[in-house]
């Protein structure tokens, strides 16, 4: 027999209450339990990237991050940055650029470039860029507009912040 | 991954408490390699201690001039650390190195230690590996063995400690401070890890039922002759083939002191202190640099796949000397090796 545990999770802001086994990640609840199918799921063995959400504010993979672990923390997930109305300034810079092809990476880029920027203000060179999403694979793009748009949503905060 | 019990010590007295009283528990802290571990069915805790909780996040001056890192402090926080950045840039260096944004995030000081000593047959349980099922065999030594080790292998295990922040703190000379049933104990940071002899199955001096608690850094930082170089199969996001952490200090175009230690080219980071000492009073020269790379590597054999890291690792030797006595350490963004 399983056993579940009670377990809340603070997501976008709001509570969730889940039943879960021990050995769920955080990904398979997002997607499975919750609904929140914009992390993706891919290589489920922090290769790819392609679920990467903010916990606290800080990129982690999702599918290597027992969802006990999260308890009490706050997490971010693609659903939580922006509005259809007011996009994140990442979101609009993507779009700008065309830095989406096929888009299945780009939730988890985003996320990645987000909490690059949050630590790392003010313009970043390409090399740190490049360095920075290095952990979150793009099989379309060959990069370089997404770190246009990175490169420019970063100049845009420090412009603001300025 | 198989399912287990879950908890949440109050304390470390309770995680001692709780790993000591349950053989099949383990401690989990970022779960970046024991989860990655236990997905492949290498690793099969009954229970998980969830440890991440506890109270070791501060990173401190000590009262001797260095500096103490609790165990939990994530990789990224101490490499962004400003005293960590000002006065011990090789240690923040070598943690760039490593992994992803996303892994440093998650991935804790103690972790980084304990992350298993592996190789790819590790990892695969249709293979024979003695690290994995003892007296089974090793699959590395006559198989695929480009990542694997050219210094002090055995014919049980020919693995490698994958770690570039243990590079660094090897250099450093860390200590590190843990807790057990039996109270406090500090092992010097070579007496941490082990070389594979015959019991290829245990990485580390650490009890089962031991916690890492802290890392302490010595006054010295050797903040203004020193490198990190990372040799991979791809600029990013690989395991170093090679890696080399170099520190210097100069007296003029003399040497005083030199400090190397290898990555990815043993079952632990490699130091040779008597190559190291042969250089003192030594110009700072490449004929200096190469005399030293040719000690260090003089005992190092291939197993075939891996030939090409002993002549890797003499000319990363000569290249992290000549960096760290020219004060230009090697950038972790700009891959570019200068
Ligand atoms: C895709 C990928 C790429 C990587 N690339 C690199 C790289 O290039 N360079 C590099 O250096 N590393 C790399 N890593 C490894 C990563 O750095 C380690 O997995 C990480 O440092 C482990 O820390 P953790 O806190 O997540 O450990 P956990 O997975 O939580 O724990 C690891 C082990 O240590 C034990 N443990 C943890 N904390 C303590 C403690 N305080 N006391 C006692 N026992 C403890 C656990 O029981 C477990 O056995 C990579 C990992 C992945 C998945
Ligand atoms: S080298 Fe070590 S880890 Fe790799 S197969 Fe041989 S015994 Fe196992
Ligand atoms: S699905 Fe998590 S990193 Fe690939
Ligand atoms: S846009 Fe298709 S993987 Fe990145």
């Amino acid at each position: 027999m399983t056993f579940r545990n009670a377990l809340t999770l603070n997501i976008n802001g709001s509570e969730h209450e889940v039943f879960i086994e021990p050995h769920w990640t955080l990904l398979d609840v997002l997607r499975r339990e919750i609904g929140l199918t914009g992390t993706k799921e891919n290589c489920i063995e922090a290769e790819c990237g392609v679920c990467t959400v903010l916990l606290d504010g800080k990129a982690v993979c999702s599918c290597i991050l027992l969802a006990m672990q999260a308890a009490g923390r706050s997490i971010t997930t693609i659903e939580g940055l922006g509005t259809p109305d007011a996009l994140d300034p990442l979101q609009v810079a993507f779009l700008k650029h065309g830095a989406v092809q096929c888009g299945y990476c780009i939730p988890g880029m985003i996320l990645t470039a987000k909490s690059f920027l949050a630590e790392h203000p003010g313009t970043p060179t390409r090399h740190e860029i490049r360095e920075a999403i290095s952990g979150t694979l793009c099989r379309c793009t060959g990069y370089q507009k997404i770190i246009d748009a990175i490169a420019d949503a970063g100049a845009e905060g420090a412009q603001a912040a300025s | 991954m198989i399912n287990f019990q879950y908890s949440r010590p109050g304390d470390i007295a309770d995680a001692v408490r709780q790993i000591a009283a349950d053989p099949r528990a383990k401690f989990i802290a970022g779960g970046t390699n024991i989860l990655d571990l236990m997905k492949y069915d290498v690793e099969r805790p009954a229970h998980l201690i969830d440890i991440s909780r506890l109270p070791l996040t501060g990173v401190e001056e000590t009262a001797s001039g260095g500096m103490r890192i609790g165990a939990l402090v994530p990789n990224s926080d101490l490499s962004y650390h400003p005293l960590i950045e000002a006065r011990y840039p090789i240690l923040a260096s070598a943690i760039r190195a490593g992994a992803s944004q996303q892994l440093r995030n998650m991935a804790s000081t103690g972790g980084n230690l304990l992350q298993r000593t592996r190789c790819l047959y590790f990892y695969d349980v249709a293979t024979p590996c003695n690290k994995r099922a003892p007296g089974s065999g090793c699959s590395a030594i006559d198989g695929i063995n480009r990542q694997n080790a050219i210094l002090g292998t055995s014919d049980a295990c020919i693995a490698t400690h994958p770690s570039d922040m243990c590079v660094a703190l090897a250099v450093l000379e860390a200590k590190v401070h843990v807790a057990g049933p039996a109270g406090e104990r500090v092992i010097a940071f070579e007496d941490f890890h082990r070389l594979p002899g015959k019991t290829p199955e245990r990485d580390t001096n650490l009890a089962p039922n031991e916690i890492i608690t802290a890392i302490e850094l010595p006054a010295r930082g050797f903040a203004k002759n020193y490198t990190y170089i990372k040799i991979r199969d791809r600029h990013s996001y690989a395991f170093a083939l090679v890696s080399v952490a170099a520190a210097l200090e100069l007296e003029g175009k003399t040497i005083k002191e030199a400090r190397l230690a290898l990555g990815g080219v043993a079952h632990k980071p490699w130091r040779n202190k008597e190559v190291e000492a042969t250089l003192n009073g030594q110009p700072a020269t490449r004929e200096s640099f190469r005399s030293a790379a040719d000690a260090l590597l003089r005992d190092a054999k291939g197993f075939g796949h891996n030939d090409f890291k002993v002549e890797l690792a003499r000319r990363a030797v000569v290249r992290a000397l000549t960096q760290a006595a020219q004060g230009t350490p090697q950038s972790q963004s700009n891959k570019k090796i200068v």
